[in-house]
């Protein structure tokens, strides 16, 4: 990294401004002397016009300097330019190398491809080139106490990607470090293709929302003054037309003047995704969007994400409800302060479960071992509250075997049907094991 | 670092419109005043025109430098909740979340607590001097209808409004209750009260250039606050409670 000027010739007037502590330091160091030589000197007319002259100096100094100058890199976005609305940047995705914790060859490998990324995640599949998130070894410390850690995954552009895991779990603290509010203590990560580093905050939040799980409003201003402050935060002058799409996104119009402290949770929680709606975002991140919202709301906000979906908004979801995850989610990633794991859901439980078919009859079999022995592709069978769970190697070919072994045993038989894990068991087989242990 | 004034413009019409509805912010910052100086503007008016007219001056300058005490104590209050405040009503983490810079943020805070402060305390100002024209004898309209007083009233209200709500606002940004920060900060607040105060006990009467100097010297520490509280200004401390701590993701170089 170069290191940064001092000072900083001005772009209006004379002379030049600090932009460095070092800088500050001269400056007052030198001004501290001007006065106290001031002070010694007989007192005329002239001394005090160029103390002022000095003072006002300074004063405009302070007041368009700054101590930490960051040199804008390709694709940093002007204060100005959002305030004018006027953000139409291409951005180039740039990686800075990060050798955390990485072999001497994947080290070498990076370097070769500059990329700071490692062809064996690709591989893995956790940083495709349509990846609009991409977490790579990432590791949050509270002091002690780890949030989470050594994190690896990515997020394609306009998928609903859910982030499931207990209390405590750390999915949270993952949601506020790609959000910018808390920064990770090793590992690298990019979000909407930033960098995510310190200098790159404005950036990466310009391009996000993020709908925290308690909708955070200001109780004594109208949803509109709650949206329109927002709208002014993300640098829109005249943003009615934007406030009165999100709220018609949101089923709020008819309440846009009500009193956030007047609307009930529900509609609260609602006057916040209007908020996320607001700077048109690639990524939005939602925890727990339905909390305390009643089933027809929930519904609302299911295509509401759908719709996101649709066009081409990235979801990052953070939800305890599995039920909706497995609805909405194109993948899902589990965190128990590690990853235990991320895909499809269908890919879980496959990997996770072994293939089956449920049997159920009108009365228990009077030798059901015999029966299901008698089928080549039965592995193992289990009796579950009066259904017969079998472990088959194929589906396709074993269900017409154990069918017809049914029928020649004399069985009542009511239903057949292909075993079907649903994601809370993929879950609590994940989770469940890990927490009773820990309890034991 | 530039500075987006719609962001700024959006924190202070915010603040506005939650005084408004919080009537209290208003009444209090209304009433304060007048109990604070009642007595030196009853002494005040309460001077026999056939008075010395050193006595006279003595008690014009007390009053008048008790008039600068206004923007020092209305503003650190409010200043004391500006960030706290949003914290503890949940408001912070979705703020922050937005491109909003910690120095617009914090300038827009203060400004909002500093304008209605220096409003306050001009309006003060002005009843007060249209009040002894109209109903003081001469002796006192002389001492007090000086440009010296009006200069001083003009210049000193927000360079000591902008003192008092930048420590009011280092200790928001800091504290871990609102209550805590609210007392602090008005403690806080005080050492830019020992000026008048010094004043007051005539331990040095400033003269023109030192007025200057003293002005200057205060504008300097204003903005020098602003950078220094937006340094102290950290997101992950404020969010989690716990202090951020060195990245060992760098930027990109």
């Amino acid at each position: 990294m170069a290191k940064p000027e001092w000072f900083v010739r001005r772009r209006i007037g004379v002379g030049v401004r600090p932009v460095t502590w070092q800088g500050w330091l001269i400056t007052f160091a030198a001004s501290a002397a001007a006065i106290t030589g001031y002070l010694t000197l007989k007192k005329t007319a002239g001394d005090v016009a160029i103390v002022c002259v000095v003072a006002v100096y300074l004063l405009i100094a302070l007041a368009s300097g700054g101590t930490k100058r960051a040199k804008l890199g390709p694709g940093v976005v002007d204060d100005d330019q959002a305030s004018t609305g006027q953000v139409d940047v291409a951005v180039t995705p740039v990686h800075a190398p990060t050798f955390d914790a990485q072999s001497a060859s994947e080290i070498a490998e990076a370097i070769v491809t500059q990329s700071g990324r490692f062809a064996g995640q690709s591989e893995a599949g956790y940083a495709s080139s349509d990846a609009v998130i991409v977490v790579d070894h990432l590791t949050k410390q509270f002091g002690e106490r780890v949030a989470f850690r050594d994190v690896s995954f990515s997020v394609n552009r306009g998928e609903v990607f859910g982030f499931l895991g207990p209390n405590g779990a750390g999915k949270t603290s993952t949601v506020r470090t790609l959000s910018t509010l808390v920064i990770p203590t090793s590992g690298s990560a990019s979000v909407a293709g930033i960098d995510l580093t310190t200098r790159n905050g404005f950036e990466i939040r310009q391009r996000i929302a993020v709908m925290t799980e308690l909708p955070g409003l200001y109780l004594r201003l109208s949803v509109t003054e709650n949206l329109e402050f927002f709208a002014g935060l993300y640098g829109f002058r005249n943003a009615q037309a934007r406030i009165d799409r999100a709220l018609e996104a949101v089923n709020l119009t008819s309440r846009a003047g009500d009193l956030s402290g007047s609307l009930s949770k529900g509609l609260r929680q609602r006057v916040g995704l209007a908020r996320a709606l607001l700077n048109d975002p690639e990524i939005v991140f939602l925890d727990e969007p339905t909390a305390g919202l009643d089933p027809v709301a929930s519904l609302e906000v299911h295509d509401l994400i759908n719709a996101l979906r649709a066009k081409g908004v990235t979801v990052f979801l953070t939800t305890h409800r599995l039920d909706e995850a497995e609805k909405l989610c194109d993948r899902v990633a589990i965190l128990n302060t590690t990853l235990r794991t991320v895909g499809r859901i269908d890919d879980l439980r496959q990997r996770m479960f072994r293939k089956g078919i449920v049997v159920t009859t009108a009365s228990p079999l009077a030798n059901p071992d015999a029966v299901f022995k008698s089928v080549a592709s039965v592995e193992s069978w289990t009796s579950d509250a009066g259904n017969y769970v079998i472990t088959v190697n194929d589906v396709r070919s074993a269900a017409p075997d154990v069918t017809r072994a049914l029928v020649r045993a004399g069985a009542d038989v009511l239903s057949i049907v292909e075993s079907r894990h649903s994601l809370e068991e993929v879950y609590l087989e994940l989770v469940g094991a890990t927490e009773k242990g820990g309890a034991q | 670092m530039s500075l987006s004034s719609t962001r700024i413009r959006a924190v202070i019409r915010k603040e506005f419109r939650e005084y408004r509805r919080n009537r209290f912010i208003i009444y209090t910052m209304a009433t304060l005043p007048i109990f604070f100086m009642a007595l030196p503007v009853i002494e005040l008016f309460n001077i026999p025109a056939s008075s010395d007219a050193a006595i006279v001056r003595t008690q014009v300058d007390v009053t008048m430098l008790l008039m600068l005490v206004i923007p020092v104590v209305l503003p650190a209050t409010i200043a004391a909740y500006s960030v706290i405040g949003e914290r503890d009503q949940g408001t912070l983490e979705p703020l922050l979340t937005t491109p909003i810079s910690r120095e617009e943020f914090l300038l827009g805070k203060s400004l909002a607590a500093t304008i209605p402060s220096i409003a306050m305390a001009y309006l003060f100002f002005l009843v007060l001097v249209v009040a002894v024209r109209l109903a003081s004898p001469s002796v006192v309209v002389h001492a007090v209808w000086k440009p010296s007083w009006f200069v001083a009233e003009v210049l000193f209200a927000p360079l000591l409004a902008g003192w008092s709500v930048w420590v009011g606002t280092a200790i928001s940004a800091r504290s871990s209750d609102v209550r805590v920060a609210q007392q602090l900060g008005t403690l806080a607040s005080l050492p830019a009260l020992v000026l008048p105060l010094l004043m007051v006990l005539q331990v040095f009467r400033p003269t023109a250039l030192t007025a200057v100097v003293l002005a200057l010297s205060l504008a300097i520490i204003d903005v020098g606050a602003w950078r220094v509280v937006s340094l102290m200004f950290d997101r992950e401390r404020l969010i989690t409670g716990k202090r951020a701590v060195s990245m060992r993701i760098d930027a990109p170089s």
